[in-house]
């Protein structure tokens, strides 16, 4: 049953078709990592905490020595790629659509490729605990290779059994990324050996394989790789090509019917959906001990030379790649991270790769044609048509648009994608998109600011009360202090005259005794 | 007409006991309108709106005593939710006060003597020390309300401004005239 790759009759709603220029850069293998002089390292690499470094300037790192650790459950260790020397511990331009920097280390490389010591592997995982597992992947640092950047572990995590699917996302529906697809043709075998480890971990009863009906090569070569591993429970399903279908969500309900609920994440159906890329990095974490330290980018579009997949190392710039593959050609216009529909452009090519960086497309004038002006939205409901999380995109679109954000809530701007069909379809050119993310960081921004004041307020209370307690406390302590002094000064009272009584005592026994004394020797003299 | 007499004042004295009953049995202690006008101020403390800390002006507001354009911190934003929230027209800022960016208080170390003066204005104890010792801010509690700048003898606390990173960017509102994305041909 593993070898056939039958069609499902599965559907999402909306989508679209487009070219899919995935024929560019697949022609020639994925390239040989080659050593930059230099690698750029963004201490956030991943969704959740950024990592915190945990080396100095000038110290010399070996290749696979852990860098930066995890900070907090949500977050990511990462590691050298090559060896070399730390030169720095600063802001460089980081990919990311604000175009700002961020704290990255720069490893000026010395070429030696050395080695540090590994953790060692674990061949007969089978018989391993998964929580020894499970704490290798995370401290590999590996994320969701599919852009996302997760932490891995995270979803490896027990939950009672409750998992019986296993998806892999090898969908890679965005035109022109090819990296998953070459990575299946190149690399099949270690691919399923990731899949029964992360079967073992979470013990599931079966794995589907969803690989859209355009990578016939894939399908093939995954095919035959899960056939001699004879894995009876897994299956590669041919998925037709159609636009978001690599979404979690479009996947899930591709291969199983079942939908992830709003809000919620598959696990809630007991699925749990990996990307390809990420499974092969999980074989190397623990068939080999390494680390995350490099992945396969895509380069392509008109305006580089030699449109093809390189084996690069994280923290490689954008530009030393492009010249790996030949160069910028004449039509080279803009240079985008990610695909045409969901990535975003960058102001130069210093942008290091780091590890959710699927693509560079070095796009021209006619790959990516610059956007037209937008004019007024005719309600033609061409974009609630293409929602494949059909969402109404014209009444979220209204909503942000004035700042609306709770009505934009209520039409649950938070199951958006951002796949990126609305603004595609929208015949007046609304870059709709843009309005939605501008109104979820408006959102989280005003909730972030929203639990700073409470924590503030609830601060600023305590402080009331303790600063309440000391004065009572500070004046009980006085009332008692006076009351004691008061009490001492009633005692010293009698006690004085008790003294004063006994001196008068005294006095007069004396007076008398003397008395008596002259009285006995004026009788002695008579 | 005596029984219409008598109908209407035994109903008034129905009601009346009723909605006595009602005036304690659901009796809310304290005001929910100023506690709720409270969850929308920034809780800075920073008195910069001529109230000693965010819950006073809560219940000035509450007790219409004052303007809902006094809070520096909260700005634009904090206006249109009192606004909202109190069914009024929102009311340009107060132009004694003026808008104010985020920023935290930073300690320079080397000229503090110590003097714990700042610990006593911190309306959030957001400043570590002891007498003699040198203090220090902790960032992530400092709310920005420059409270601590004046006691200081020394003039050693400078308030630092909220840079814009990755973690706090907002995308910005999308305009039509798009942004020019092409690469510089330099960078090519």
């Amino acid at each position: 049953m593993s070898a056939t790759a039958p069609l499902r009759p599965g559907h999402f709603h909306g989508g679209i078709h487009m070219p899919d220029h995935k024929a560019e850069s697949t022609a020639l293998p994925v390239a040989a990592v080659s050593i930059p002089s230099r690698l750029i390292l963004p201490l956030q690499q991943h969704i959740g905490a950024p990592a915190k470094a945990v080396v100095s300037v000038g110290e010399h790192v070996l290749k696979g020595q852990l860098i930066a650790a995890a900070s907090g459950r949500v977050s990511a260790p990462i590691h050298a790629p090559t060896s070399g020397v730390i030169t720095a511990i600063e802001d460089h331009l980081v990919p990311h659509s604000s175009g700002l920097s961020a704290r990255c280390i720069i490893i000026d490389t010395d070429g030696r490729d050395e080695w540090a010591n590994l953790p060692p592997p674990i061949d007969d995982f089978s018989t391993t605990d998964n929580a020894v597992l499970i704490e290798r992947i995370r401290e590999s640092g590996i994320v969701g290779l599919g852009g996302a950047t997760f932490p891995s572990s995270i979803k490896m995590e027990a939950r009672n059994n409750s998992i019986d699917t296993l998806i892999i996302n090898a969908a890679e529906c965005e035109p022109y990324i090819s990296c998953d697809d070459m990575l299946m043709r190149e690399q099949a075998d270690q691919i399923v050996s990731g899949i029964r480890i992360i079967q073992h971990i979470l013990g599931v009863k079966r794995c589907l394989i969803g690989i859209e009906d355009n990578k016939p090569e894939a399908i093939r070569s995954m095919s035959a790789a899960v056939a001699v591993a004879s894995l009876h429970n897994t299956e590669v399903v041919s998925v037709p090509t159609l636009y978001p279908s690599g979404g979690e969500r479009q996947l899930t309900l591709l291969l199983t019917g079942k939908e992830v609920p709003s809000h919620g994440i598959p696990a809630n159906i007991g699925i749990v959906c990996q990307n390809v890329g990420t499974v092969y990095a999980i074989a190397d974490a623990v068939l080999k001990g390494r680390p995350l330290i490099s992945r396969i980018v895509t380069l392509t579009g008109e305006g580089v030379a030699k449109p093809q997949n390189i084996h690069a190392l994280i923290g490689t710039s954008a530009g030393e790649l492009i010249a790996q593959a030949g160069g910028y050609t004449d039509k080279a216009n803009q240079l985008i991270c990610g695909g045409p529909m969901m990535g975003f452009s960058m102001p130069t090519d210093e942008v290091p790769v780091t590890k959710g960086v699927n693509c560079l497309l070095i796009a021209s004038e006619q790959d990516c044609p610059p956007p037209e002006p937008a004019t007024a939205c005719i309600r033609c409901g061409k974009c609630a048509e293409a929602c494949p999380a059909q969402l109404l995109p014209q009444q979220l679109y209204w909503h942000s648009r004035s700042r609306n954000f709770d009505k934009a809530q209520d039409y649950h701007l938070f199951d958006c994608i951002e796949c990126g069909c609305c603004s595609h379809v929208c015949p007046s050119h609304i870059q709709l998109v843009h309005y939605y993310r501008f109104a979820k960081t408006q959102i989280w921004s005003k909730e972030k600011e929203k639990s700073k004041a409470d924590h503030a307020r609830q601060r600023h209370e305590a402080r009331v009360a303790r600063l309440e307690r000391i004065a009572a406390e500070r004046k009980a302590r006085m009332r008692k202090k006076k009351a004691v002094l008061k009490s001492k000064k009633g005692g010293d009272d009698s006690a004085k005259k008790a003294a004063i009584a006994a001196a008068v005592k005294r006095a007069a026994a004396r007076k008398s005794a003397s008395r008596a004394e002259t009285e006995s020797n004026q009788g002695a003299t008579q | 007409m005596i029984i219409a007499i008598v109908t209407i004042a035994a109903l008034a004295t129905l009601f009346g006991l009723l909605l006595g009953y009602a005036a304690v049995r659901f009796h809310v202690e304290g005001d929910p309108i100023a506690d709720q006008i409270d969850k929308l101020l920034p809780q800075t403390q920073c008195g910069q709106c001529g109230h000693p800390g965010c819950r006073p002006y809560a219940n000035a507001i509450a007790n219409g005593e004052d303007d809902i354009n006094r809070c520096a911190p909260g700005g634009e934003a904090t206006i249109i939710a009192l606004a909202d929230l109190l069914g009024r027209d929102p009311v340009p800022m107060d132009e004694e006060i003026g808008e104010k960016l985020p920023s935290v208080a930073l300690i320079i170390e080397k000229d503090c003597i110590g003097c714990t003066l700042c610990i006593q204005a911190c309306p959030v104890d957001a400043i570590l020390g002891a007498a003699k010792q040198m203090h220090t801010i902790i960032e992530s509690e400092c709310t920005g309300c420059e409270l601590c700048l004046a006691p200081c003898p020394v003039e050693c606390i400078v308030m630092i401004p909220i840079e814009e990173g990755i973690g706090n960017w907002i995308w910005p509102y999308p305009d039509n005239d798009h942004r020019d994305l092409s690469l510089s041909r330099e960078a090519l």
